[in-house]
């Protein structure tokens, strides 16, 4: 019981690097897709390239990258901030791959009229494809979401002490592996639970 | 939604691609300063990658990711297809709690159970099963989800059609809808697999000598840290980036012939 405080610190950074990461990773997100669907060359590929880059190289090489590699170089971070921006770069690509497919889900018709009535590109994308696109992304942005929050576990392996580092430290010193383990997981259910509903309220709310 | 473009647009977008090339060479060229700068550029810091030794080495690690791939593929095939029929079964909650619960489980939390856990109940595994293990238990249910998703895509009519003729519940799955799944299924499978050997990165934990552990048991002996993992994720980004293509080009096909 004495460890309680230790666990619940653990919950609370695991609850901030999720919350920070997705944010991240929405905002990135939101970039690459622009780049990725709008007439220049160069930002398609380069758009592209940074999907394939993050969604081929596993999350643990780029942490691993960026918390050891980067100080080689003389960039220094905080542990928890170089977390964060990791996990926000890697999650941006499927962020980006379900907004382009939520744009691409907007029938081609629907695009092609708003350009015959004379609005510009970032016209047509902010009145009439974005307002339809954003219901049917609810859903896989949830799901992005839920695997960010499992992915956030990887950040204990670079040595941030989020809920399962502080779970597993805990057991070194206690030997409750039970109690232990499942209560992580269900720390864990429930932040996904809470996420699903989110996502949940969010689509009813964009269906009207 | 866009026009092709007229002159002034030709000219705009000239511009503007020059503007993005200046800015991503100057940001290159920051990385290349620092990378100087710190003493990263040493040809002799990267020679060692031209030897045969080091690719030697970081083969048979990559070699060691393919086996535990895999033996994860195979585990969570078999299974995955188990769960997923039990699932579209009558008696389909259990199942379903599988699927839903494993979902919301880091693999982490999985790999440390079996790496913390199991042993102080007389179970220890070899380092192989203790990285195979908790995959095949997290990749189960994915696989269950694309195989249901992929019976489910095939037109009820087809059930429907197996049972006027005569057939059997289980030969009309036989028979008539899996075969029809399976092209369903086929490309998601594929992008599966790239979820999965990303998945096996988790070797560097349980010290599973697969291509990443590999690259850190290197880095260490030749103190090239940063030249050794950037190798280490081009090589990923080679065998994961041939799997991405390769499953949206069987997506290709089946999307022309489905028409």
């Amino acid at each position: 019981m004495s460890h309680l405080p230790a666990l619940v610190d653990g919950f609370l950074t695991t609850l901030a690097l999720v919350a920070l990461s997705f944010t991240g990773a929405f905002a990135l997100g939101l970039v690459v897709v622009v780049l990725r669907v709008g007439p220049l060359r160069v930002l398609r590929f380069a758009g592209t390239a940074y999907v394939e880059a993050f969604q081929n190289v596993p999350l643990l090489v780029w942490l691993v990258l960026f918390v050891f590699g980067l100080p080689e170089v003389g960039v220094r971070f905080p542990l928890f901030a170089t977390a964060v921006v990791v996990i926000s770069l890697y999650e941006a690509a499927y962020v980006a791959e379900a907004l382009r497919s939520g744009v691409n889900t907007v029938a081609h018709g629907q695009g092609e009229a708003a350009r015959a009535l004379g609005l510009t590109f970032g016209q047509s994308l902010r009145h009439v494809v974005v307002p339809q696109a954003a219901r049917r992304v609810v859903q896989p942005l949830g799901n992005i979401g839920i695997a960010l929050t499992m992915n956030t576990s990887l950040a204990a392996v670079a040595g941030v002490v989020e809920l399962t580092a502080s779970a597993n430290r805990v057991n070194l010193v206690e030997a409750l592996p039970i109690p232990l383990f499942v209560g992580a997981g269900l720390c864990y259910a429930l932040l996904a639970a809470g996420i699903g509903g989110l996502a949940g309220v969010l689509e009813r709310r964009l269906a009207t | 939604m866009f026009d092709p473009p007229g002159p002034r647009g030709r000219r705009r977008s000239r511009i503007a691609t020059t503007a993005v090339v200046l800015v991503a060479l100057a940001l290159v060229a920051i990385a290349v300063r620092r990378f100087d700068a710190a003493g990263q550029l040493d040809p002799a810091k990267w020679r060692p990658f031209l030897t045969w030794p080091v690719w030697r080495y970081l083969l048979t690690g990559l070699g060691a990711t393919a086996l535990a791939a895999g033996a994860v593929f195979l585990l969570a095939s078999v299974a995955g297809l188990g769960l997923a029929f039990g699932r579209m079964s009558r008696f389909s909650w259990p199942f379903r709690a599988y699927i839903e619960v494993v979902r919301t489980i880091p693999v982490l939390l999985l790999i440390y159970v079996v790496l913390f856990v199991l042993p102080g109940y007389g179970l220890d595994l070899p380092l192989f099963w203790k990285l195979v293990l908790p995959l095949a238990v997290s990749h189960a249910a994915q696989f269950a989800e694309v195989f249901r998703a992929g019976v489910l895509a095939v037109d009820r009519g087809q059930a429907e059609a197996g049972a006027s003729l005569g057939l059997t519940s289980a030969q009309t799955m036989r028979h008539v809808v899996l075969p029809q799944a399976v092209r369903h299924v086929l490309p998601s499978l594929v992008s599966q697999t790239v979820g999965l050997v990303k998945d096996t990165a988790l070797g560097y934990v349980v010290s599973y000598l697969e291509l990443l552990q590999s690259g850190r048991v290197l880095a260490n002996f030749t103190h090239l840290l940063i030249q050794t993992f950037l190798v280490v994720a081009l090589v990923y980004l080679v065998v994961n980036g041939s799997l991405s293509k390769l499953a949206r080009h069987l997506e290709a096909r089946s999307a022309r012939s489905a028409r």
